[in-house]
């Protein structure tokens, strides 16, 4: 157990903090999450005998799990890790650096409140102070900025293992500063470590002020950091995930049935004006049960049961909306321009018709145009035919039924979609209204 | 087991468990709704053990008594411990569930498994009579209780996990899995492997059923038991895994920290009587649960990989 924070106040009530490691390959992902393990006493001994090679541990080994990934000394897919302090519990989410599996470095990201960015100093031209950061921590950067992971820490690694780690660590901060503010990234903190030595990672520096730096350590950042912050403050809107329709005479007497479905937006209130979408018939909410079905009011983020006041035609996919405000009721659309994260290696092809998720709902999207695709390493806006593996681009889709969406920078539920290969049945897009 | 508790340890557990239990039981409630909702012909693998058991109390507040919409599913390898078996009847009873119990045994007589030698583990043949039970019943989702803490190729596995038309899983083409936007669809011959408990560790599934007070099989609990010590693992002396020439069986207070087939399923040294007391346990366990109870996890690193990719849970 770590003992270097004192428990912070109202540490009670916070759920994990589920954080993820990301970078390019090789910067040390699973050595750090190895150490963090470790030094926290986070793992057992059978699991410790495990990753022993000729007396030596290799912390890498704790989180490469697959076969696979152990032939080629690569990670492949996400490995979740559980760990607790004092103060917090915490889900990792080790993601691979590789190009080739960013999709399942946005899996990671997707569910993420924090991202560890790991930036390796011995690939980098350090003694220049105009140096260039690797592509994969651009994308990965870009990634986490796009599906707005709330906090990211850059974790400049290997600093041991450079001549001159204060001047190595001043300009790689500096150069990561610079990209941040070019890219619209906010930033957290940037922490020296040697996820190999464990300075700074979960125990601070042998020397205080290695690096010229006195900061937290990368744990103690860690517990500190909020979980990410439900969408409270817009009118409500809920995603029906399921009807529990009643058959026995007691039930029925009842009169209703319950939708079930994750609140996205606002809170489900008694007594509250909805409008079902996309019907849009009104009905006024008669009754809200929490996920395990107890009456109460429930919040952005958690399941609810609702029951409406009138017997009206609801299924699974379809939305309930806040109808009392008219100028703030969202309207549905048939069309839309998205920010696309491609993660197939079919390339996205303008003209072509995919399946899009969005809350429970299905419907077949055609794309009309890909408007610009973006270069990770200038971040210039560039004309493109088609969308290959692992590009961000902008496109505009058609859809064959409307939905109401919001912008994925106002709601994550109501903004975000998935694009499904319509012959593969693969997942095969990251969409985010704009 | 180490029996050492220190306070603090213990405060913070408490301290951090009931937030967090809140927010894996609404984590859990959800995914087994979405399997509901989304599939044609769902079953819960059900196998009385501690998981399922936890998996089922959540599937109770999802559904409520005698409304699960989905069969309990049980593969017997004809190995298991009594107590869990006569366990699994009573708790499906009582939630009115209906199970289907489908018999490695019977499997064997059709061919369709074939032993090496008659002692062999009858485990991992059980994934050829649970594809052979997904065929006959054309089940589309099967709800598994596995978690991501138990074992290095779980860790990797996806909430809803696709199996190709063989069962297989693909560990190099997993589907992305982005936010709670589930890709459901299935070419015909593939179904799911869906696993609502996968951000559950031992420690928590242990809170969850002291806060729940969840009825677990007696063995679980401490209890005598005959053991030989065998390198560490405690092998219990039973008519399928009786005692070799020259080794000493000995009575010692166990419980189980899992139970599955009795060929390959060992308990540890334990007075923990409660709930409560394997929380304690638990909290200052030095060794991982399959580390120190399963024989045949310790073959190679990756056997639970392979057994996975041959369409085991």
């Amino acid at each position: 157990m770590n003992t270097v924070v004192s428990p912070a106040v109202g540490a009670d009530t916070r759920p994990a903090l589920k954080f993820i490691t990301c970078g390019s390959v090789d910067d040390g992902k699973s050595t750090l999450i190895g150490r963090l393990l470790v030094d926290s006493k986070a793992v057992l001994q059978d699991h410790l005998a495990g990753v022993q090679r000729q007396g030596e541990t290799d912390l890498a080994l704790l989180t490469d799990g697959l076969s696979a990934e152990r032939e080629q000394g690569i990670t492949i897919d996400v490995a979740y890790r559980y760990f607790n302090t004092e103060t917090r519990k915490f889900i990792i989410g080790d993601a691979p650096g590789h190009e080739q599996y960013t999709r399942n470095m946005v899996t990671a990201a997707s569910s993420a409140d924090a991202a560890v960015v790991l930036v390796d100093a011995t690939k980098l031209d350090w003694r220049n102070a105009a140096l260039k950061l690797l592509a994969q921590t651009r994308r990965h950067s870009l990634l986490l900025k796009l599906l707005r992971v709330p906090s990211i820490v850059f974790a400049v690694n290997k600093l041991d293992a450079v001549e001159d780690p204060t001047q190595a660590f001043t300009h790689i901060r500096n150069a990561l500063t610079e990209f941040a503010a070019t890219a619209g990234l906010t930033v957290t903190a940037t922490v020296p470590v040697s996820a190999l030595k464990g300075w700074n990672v979960v125990d601070a520096a042998v020397d205080a002020h290695w690096c010229g730096y006195s900061g937290p350590t990368l744990l103690d950042i860690l517990e500190h950091l909020p979980v990410t912050p439900a969408d409270v403050s817009l009118p409500v809107s809920f995603p029906v995930q399921w009807v529990e329709k009643f058959s026995s005479s007691s039930d029925t007497s009842q009169g209703r049935r319950v939708f079930w479905g994750r609140v996205a937006t606002g809170e489900a209130t008694v007594g509250q004006a909805v409008k079902v979408m996309p019907s849009g018939l009104t009905a006024k909410v008669a009754q809200v049960l929490d996920h395990a079905r107890n009456p109460k009011p429930v919040a952005a983020g958690h399941s609810a049961g609702i029951v409406l006041d009138r017997e009206l035609d609801v299924s699974r996919g379809d939305w309930l909306l806040a109808a009392d405000d008219e100028n703030d009721t969202l309207t549905a659309t048939s069309s839309l321009s998205a920010t696309v994260a491609w993660l197939d290696d079919e390339p996205l092809i303008a003209g072509r018709v995919y399946w899009a998720l969005h809350g429970h709902r299905w419907v077949k999207a055609k794309v009309q145009r890909i408007v610009h695709r973006l270069d990770i390493h200038t971040l210039a806006e560039e004309s493109a035919n088609q969308l290959e593996a692992n590009a961000i681009g902008h496109i505009e889709l058609a859809l064959q039924e409307p939905l109401a969406t919001r912008p994925f920078a106002e709601s994550r539920a109501l903004g975000a979609m998935v694009l499904v290969d319509t012959a593969s049945h693969k997942t095969s897009g990251a969409l985010l209204v704009n | 087991m180490n029996a050492r508790i220190d306070n603090a340890v213990l405060e913070t557990a408490h301290h951090l468990s009931n937030a967090h239990l809140d927010a894996l039981e609404e984590e859990t409630i959800f995914i087994l709704r979405e399997v509901a909702a989304a599939f044609e012909r769902p079953a819960l693998l059900f196998s009385g053990g501690k998981d399922s058991l936890v998996m089922l109390r959540c599937a109770e507040k999802a559904f409520g008594v005698g409304r699960i919409p989905y069969p309990l599913l049980m593969i017997d390898t004809g190995h298991n411990f009594p107590e869990v078996t006569a366990f699994r009847d009573l708790r499906a009873g009582e939630l009115q569930a209906e199970l289907i119990v489908r018999n490695v045994e019977d499997s064997m007589k059709r061919g369709t498994v074939r032993l090496s030698h008659p002692e062999e583990s009858r485990n991992v043949h059980q994934s050829v009579t649970l594809l052979e039970a997904i065929e006959e019943f054309r089940f589309d989702a099967l709800i598994g209780g596995a978690r991501r803490d138990e074992e290095k190729a779980r860790a990797k596995e996806r909430i809803f996990s696709h199996r190709d038309s063989f069962g297989q899983w693909q560990p190099k083409a997993q589907r992305p899995e982005l936010w709670t936007l589930f890709n459901t669809r299935l070419a015909p011959g593939e179904h799911f492997r869906v696993f609502p408990i996968s951000n559950w560790t031992e420690l928590d599934v242990w809170q969850y059923i002291e806060r729940e007070q969840i009825a677990l099989p007696s063995l679980y609990y401490s209890h005598k038991r005959d053991v030989i010590d065998r390198r560490g693992l405690l092998v219990p002396v039973t008519e399928l895994t009786p005692a070799k020439d020259g080794e000493t069986v000995q009575t010692r207070d166990v419980r189980f920290r899992t139970l599955g087939d009795i060929t390959c399923t060992c308990p540890v040294e334990s007075t923990a009587a409660t709930p409560e007391q394997i929380v304690l346990e638990t909290l200052t366990a030095e060794v991982s649960e399959r580390g120190s109870t399963r024989m045949d996890d310790k073959t190679s690193d990756a056997s639970m990989e392979k057994r996975k990719k041959d369409g085991y849970f």
